[in-house]
């Protein structure tokens, strides 16, 4: 079982939230419109939107990362030309978002969004600070684990995913319902990115690795 | 034996709202395209409350000639996105799929995975429906309340839960 189940109590929010019927499961229509996605062009989105250190005129706070990897898809073959989205809290741990009540400050030079596109391998690569550990209501003492949020697409609508990466060695993990939420311990690691010094840049930047695998679909051989 | 497992699904949480959302997201047609309708609702959770932190995506099946982040190009964008307002609502202006159903993609604070649903503009037999119940198949049925809108709620759970699909 790779997925939470929708229903997770200890993560409040799923309560009301989680369907309480199984999905019905359409396996046999090849012409379902799912079987399809959308396709973004290199040229939709700009050179810097994959550098969140460079969205504004001056530096932001905090510990300079690179995160690279790529997308995969149930195979391990490589997904090219896929829309990515990320977006994170600052160093601090406050997100640039209004409804976020954390008092920490905010960083007017780090909004914490970005985006890019597979090239043919299926690489991509984010420049950015590393984000902050920050509380939320779930519970006394909730502490979300640091982490940056992503959006990928693949191919088929099928294959849409919204996760979270982790950074390793993050004290918090056994205290996240959300990252618990994932059943199997094998599963919930491989949402913790690995540290490469091979990405690590001399001087100037973390690097970080993280692989993204996207679900079979239905016409591909399980 | 596969050399790759999949990655989990994690919630898009409460804070997706300043990244996301993109200008013009919600329309795959620009204003006064010919034939152009609107397909509005509400996300509403099982307590009936409405989800004010919900994401909507709808895909029509073909990228199209209008661009799907820019929104340069003329004509139709085969794809889009709207985040659920302070009531819950949200809202498309789209042109008619090729087929009798939009694929919707549905992701808020509180979901560990999104739900993948239909919007049908029609009731008719069709592989999906036939297989529903009457009550079921009511819930992936647009209303049509109005020269070229479509009335079409989600509902996570309880009562009238939405039909959710998985592949
Ligand atoms: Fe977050």
């Amino acid at each position: 079982m790779t997925h939470p189940p929708y229903l997770s109590p200890a993560y409040r929010s799923s309560v009301l939230r989680a369907p309480s019927r199984p999905p019905v499961v359409l396996r046999a229509d090849p012409d379902a419109v799912e079987l399809t996605g959308p396709v973004f062009g290199h040229d939709e989105v700009g050179e810097l939107d994959a550098d969140l250190t460079r969205h504004h005129a001056g530096e932001p706070i905090g510990e300079r990362i690179i995160v690279t990897g790529r997308i995969l898809d149930a195979a391990g073959r490589p997904v090219p030309h896929t829309l990515i989205e990320v977006w994170q809290a600052n160093a601090a741990g406050r997100y640039a978002h209004q409804r976020d009540q954390h008092p920490a400050p905010l960083d007017p030079n780090f909004t914490g969004a970005g985006r890019c596109v597979t090239d043919e391998q299926g690489r991509y690569r984010f420049v950015s600070i590393k984000p902050g550990a920050y509380p939320w209501r779930n519970h006394h003492n909730a502490w979300r684990p640091a982490h940056i949020h992503f959006s990928v697409f693949g191919t088929a609508f099928t294959q849409r995913l919204v996760t979270q990466m982790y950074f390793p060695g993050d004290p918090l993990f056994p205290f996240d319902p959300i990252m618990q939420s994932i059943p199997d311990p094998a599963a919930r690691e491989r949402l913790v990115a690995h540290f490469d010094l091979d990405v690590t840049e001399p001087e100037w930047a973390l690097g970080y690795r993280f692989d993204v695998v996207l679900g079979r679909t239905p016409t591909e051989e399980p | 034996m596969n050399a790759v497992q999949p990655t989990p699904s994690q919630t898009v949480g409460p804070f997706f709202g300043y990244a996301l959302p993109y200008d013009q997201g919600p329309d795959l047609v620009a204003e006064g395209h010919p034939g152009a309708i609107t397909v509005a609702g509400r996300v509403l959770d099982g307590a009936g409350e409405p989800v004010p932190d919900a994401m909507l995506e709808l895909w029509l099946g073909e990228t199209g000639t209008r661009r799907a982040l820019d929104r340069t190009g003329e004509g139709v964008s085969g794809f889009g996105r709207c985040p659920t307002g302070a009531d819950g609502s949200y809202r498309f202006r789209t042109a008619r799929p090729a087929g009798p159903y939009l694929a919707m993609l549905v992701f808020a604070r509180g979901l560990l995975r999104s739900v993948a649903t239909r919007v049908y503009l029609q009731d008719g037999p069709d592989p999906l429906l036939d297989t529903l119940d009457p009550a079921r198949r009511a819930t992936l049925v647009a209303e049509p309340v109005g020269e070229g809108t479509y009335r079409f709620d989600v509902r996570l759970q309880g009562e009238g839960e939405t039909v959710f699909l998985e592949f």
